[in-house]
């Protein structure tokens, strides 16, 4: 069983999660930045920020993963800081 | 071809032959340099050097001859979706797969068995109802078809009649069908081998020389090559290739997870899936009923597989053919799909004159081996791309002029 750890909620099933993509700009940008916003997310061969939601709570926070090892490095509240260490697995 | 076949039989001595020649040297130059050796690397080959007498062709992949996602989808070989450049371009593909083993004189196992597609919703009869009308104006063979008719094509389905996934009615795909991948991809590489091309496994790309608007040269593991032009189709590995040639691709990668059961005697003979329970059966030609669905649930570029992924796989299954419940699963695997906003694929040309794009197949490239690679080619050869391909271009994001197929998915995503 893959383990997430919700900030608020400790570890749980990942089947308790859901995955919401990347993080992002909050300001909307125009013109070429824009479609860059829109259709050129990020891809990496390294970590990842996303956003996530606890469903069963609505915890919704922010993880950074290895998008070529599925490790879950860190997870945390947005404006948290990374001081909420978790593991993975 | 039959009578080649007879003949074969009855000679006396069957001397062993190699369908694939062994990975040559890499010369220095090459007038079109291919990066992926699978389907649709391997079909751009073959017709470049069947039809449009270029020869010079070095095809590289980074690991053994298709062994991507060629080796990882599920064979699914259909025409049924919603915007008309997409059927327009997928029916050429069918088509080209109907007369593919003479073509390639290598039996590709082609079976045109029809696809049929279940609805448990009053919104997936309306969409089936929408896709249906847009595949019968284009010319292909496609209906809805009601409950009573779906048991009647497939007697096997479970309908659930007042349950919570009763079956309302189907997407009845005649067209639909499946093909040994394998041989497709071997048919295609062993011709355009015995035509020159060269085929260069376990050559992996490692980055490119870019000057002014041109790639000129290709940087691999084996060596640096001089290439007049470059056709990217790298699978699940099309967004890093990309960076390389300078070319940011709006591309993620998601997996997709498969896998066969035991062989059982032949009782399926139709493809069946479900867009609601994101699950779809096909009975290959060994008796294997292999099973696949949606991709996963998050942004992973692994091959590694999931239980959840697999007992999701399981449940849609059960629910869909009750009969399977004691069948044991035989093997597992899964591939790196990568997948476009429009859930639609990126061809043709690229800010480089001489690099062009077969990328972003996400979910179905298999179909498209054929077509993509048959265009692909007129593309490369005539430096102009065809009328079929614009719609699919690169910058339609730019443009905003999307091209959503994320509905007609087989599993529906």
């Amino acid at each position: 069983m893959k383990v997430m750890t919700c900030p608020v909620n400790g570890p749980r099933n990942i089947a308790e999660f859901q995955w919401l993509g990347p993080v992002r700009d909050d300001e909307a940008p125009e013109g070429r930045a824009l479609v860059e916003h829109l259709f050129f997310a990020p891809n990496p061969m390294g970590v990842l920020r996303e956003w996530w939601q606890h469903t069963p709570s609505n915890t919704v926070f922010i993880a950074e993963r290895h998008l070529n090892t599925d490790e879950i490095l860190r997870t945390y509240l947005k404006g948290a800081g990374t001081t909420k260490a978790s593991c993975a697995e | 071809m039959p009578l080649e076949l007879l003949k074969y039989g009855l000679r006396r001595e069957h001397r062993s032959f190699r369908d694939i020649p062994p990975t040559p040297d890499l010369r220095r130059s090459y007038d079109v340099v291919i990066i992926g050796g699978g389907g649709h690397g391997l079909a751009a080959a073959y017709y470049l050097s069947n039809y449009h007498g270029i020869h010079n062709v070095a095809v590289l992949d980074k690991g053994y001859l298709a062994g991507g996602n060629t080796a990882r989808n599920t064979t699914t070989v259909r025409s049924n979706y919603l915007t008309p450049p997409s059927i327009a371009f997928y029916k050429e593909g069918v088509q080209l797969f109907e007369d593919l083993s003479q073509e390639l004189g290598f039996n590709i196992m082609f079976s045109q068995r029809g696809q049929l597609t279940l609805a448990h919703s009053d919104g997936a009869m309306r969409s089936f109802r929408l896709r249906a009308e847009m595949g019968k104006h284009m010319g292909t063979r496609i209906e809805v078809v009601d409950a009573k008719t779906v048991r009647e094509i497939c007697p096997h389905v479970n309908l659930d009649e007042g349950g919570a996934h009763e079956v309302l009615g189907g997407l009845w795909h005649e067209d639909g069908g499946t093909a040994r991948h394998d041989a497709v991809a071997w048919g295609y590489a062993k011709r355009a081998a015995e035509k020159g091309v060269e085929i260069h496994q376990r050559t992996e790309v490692t980055g490119m020389a870019v000057r002014g608007a041109r790639v000129t040269e290709v940087h691999t593991n084996r060596g640096t090559i001089i290439a007049g032009q470059v056709l990217q189709a790298a699978g699940g590995l099309n967004g890093r290739i990309g960076e390389m040639a300078g070319i940011p691709l709006p591309i993620r990668c998601f997996p997709l997870q498969a896998m066969v059961t035991q062989p059982l005697k032949p009782f399926l003979d139709i493809l069946l899936s479900s867009s609601n329970l994101h699950t779809y059966l096909v009975q290959s030609s060994r008796g294997e009923v292999v099973i696949g669905g949606g991709t996963d649930p998050y942004q992973l570029a692994s091959t590694r597989s999931s239980l959840p992924q697999k007992e999701a796989l399981a449940t849609g299954a059960l629910q869909l053919i009750p009969c399977l419940h004691n069948v044991k699963i035989m093997r597992q695997w899964a591939g790196i799909t990568d997948i476009t906003p429009d859930f639609s694929p990126i061809m043709g040309a690229t800010p480089l004159d001489n690099y062009w794009l077969d990328a972003g197949w996400g979910t179905w490239g298999f179909k498209a081996t054929a077509v993509a690679g048959k265009r692909m080619a007129e593309t490369i050869a005539t430096g102009c791309v065809p009328e079929i391909l614009r719609p699919f271009t690169l910058e339609r994001f730019e443009r905003f002029e999307l091209l959503n197929e994320m509905g007609a998915t087989a599993a529906g995503h």
